[in-house]
């Protein structure tokens, strides 16, 4: 079933120009939702304010190769590993979804653009599935377990929460039914009844950005990048420094460091970060 | 000042939801971040500015240590054992920092084990003495409570 290309068959029914109009209607929703959400939440003009306040503070100024550099590790950390979670699990999970939408995603576009009838289509149609079942287990864990409503404020996994939902619920009920109907192929009317699901959903993933917080794949990792430049520019948003408690100027700065907690402070473990949010 | 909470700094882990003595810190039904639900109840105990791992949430602090328009930010770490403040005047002139040692109790230490206490008699129930009310400050008890007639003596500096 794996290496099976299920847009082959689907060929059959749909003629390949109008899934591909599919896939591009799609992607034009999602940039048109993008742009409008950045308009009605002014996120563009948030992040250049942002950066003018980090300037005036910014006790030096950041050169353009290192500008590039924390480019660099914002992709290399925070959008390529979700360096940013504290949490493993949660960090796992987001790696789970968004590597699987990611290759979901891209593996759709080239198998219904450049394979649409071949049967063979190398390594991709395993991408797709493999893509999807990742994207579905991240999913559904999420939505069962790490999800902040249920972990943190105790709502049932049951229970959709408000807009904040619309995202995740399109994310694995896309992959879900995607799954469904390709390991129902020639099954008849259950495998029409899940490619009907899985074209609603994927339209409800894609067509509710403006709605959703699909967005924030775009500006968090902007956020990460206005981060990394307060802490080099030593501006820091106003944050105190980040002291490393062995150094004999700083322990002669604040004389309590060594009187109390001796030269060479032992780690006193992670305190409250150590347990889950999960006290309600 | 209530807290407030930079929408782009939060991730939504839930540790101010979990935190919050009050009960004001939830998440935001729409954009799944943390908010303060009701600011006029905020007593700005700054649990959930220390709790936050991504310093997402600040409070505009009081006129009472320094003129309106400062910026009052904290950075706890317990693994470290320190708590370090950052108070920073609206002219930008006034610039402080402070470092001191962790002096609460350890996490998890101080947690009342109340199924292990037995209920409360119905005497209990209508005193006005609250569950574990300390017995240093019962004035029916003794009269005025001092370190001296309970056999106490001041330390100095930082203990646990």
């Amino acid at each position: 079933m794996f290496s099976t290309n299920p847009f082959v068959e689907l060929s059959t029914m749909i003629s390949p120009m109008v899934m591909q109009g599919y896939i591009v209607l799609m992607a034009a929703l999602v940039f048109l939702g993008t742009v409008l959400d950045m308009l009605h939440k002014g996120s563009a003009t948030y992040f250049f304010e942002n950066s003018r306040k980090a300037r005036l503070n910014a006790k030096r100024e950041l050169g353009g190769g290192e500008k590039i550099g924390l480019a660099v590790a914002v992709v290399a950390n925070e959008v390529l590993t979700s360096a940013e979670f504290k949490s493993t699990r949660r960090r796992l999970s987001h790696l789970m979804t968004m590597w699987g939408f990611v290759l979901f995603a891209v593996s759709t576009a080239v198998l219904i653009f450049a394979h649409p009838t071949n049967p063979e289509a190398g390594i991709w149609p395993v991408l797709w599935h493999l893509g999807a079942l990742s994207l579905a287990i991240g999913g559904y864990w999420f939505w069962f377990f790490i999800r902040v409503d249920v972990s943190a404020e105790g709502v049932k996994w049951y229970n959709f929460n408000g807009r904040g939902d619309i995202f995740i619920v399109g994310l694995i009920t896309t992959a879900t039914f995607a799954l469904l109907w390709s390991g129902t192929l020639g099954g008849g009317a259950l495998n029409t009844l899940f490619l009907v699901l899985f074209i609603l959903c994927a339209t409800v993933l894609f067509g509710s950005v403006y709605w959703s917080k699909f967005a924030h794949m775009f500006f968090k990792p902007a956020a990460a990048y206005q981060k990394r430049c307060t802490k080099a520019d030593g501006s820091r948003e106003n944050l105190p420094e980040d002291y490393e408690l062995t150094d004999p100027v700083l322990q002669k700065r604040y004389p309590d460091i060594p009187t109390y907690m001796g030269t060479n402070p032992p780690n006193m473990g992670k305190g409250f970060s150590a347990e889950r949010p999960n006290h309600y | 000042m209530p807290t407030f909470v930079y929408m782009t700094r939060c991730d939504g882990c839930g540790h101010c939801v979990d935190i919050c003595p009050s009960d004001i810190m939830h998440i935001d039904t729409v954009t799944r971040r943390a908010y303060n639900i009701e600011p006029n109840m905020c007593w700005e105990c700054y649990s959930c500015v220390k709790a936050c791992p991504h310093q997402a949430i600040d409070v505009r602090g009081y006129a009472d240590f320094a003129p309106l328009g400062h910026s009052v930010r904290v950075l706890r770490d317990p693994e470290k054992g320190v708590i370090a403040w950052r108070i920073k005047f609206r002219n930008g002139k006034k610039d402080m920092d402070l470092l001191a040692p962790i002096t609460t109790k350890p996490w998890g230490t101080c947690i009342p084990q109340l199924s292990s206490v037995p209920a409360p008699s119905a005497e209990m129930r209508k005193s006005q003495l609250l569950f574990n009310e300390p017995k240093y400050i019962r004035m029916d008890d003794g009269g005025l409570h001092t370190l001296e007639s309970n056999g106490l003596k001041m330390k100095a500096g930082v203990y646990y």
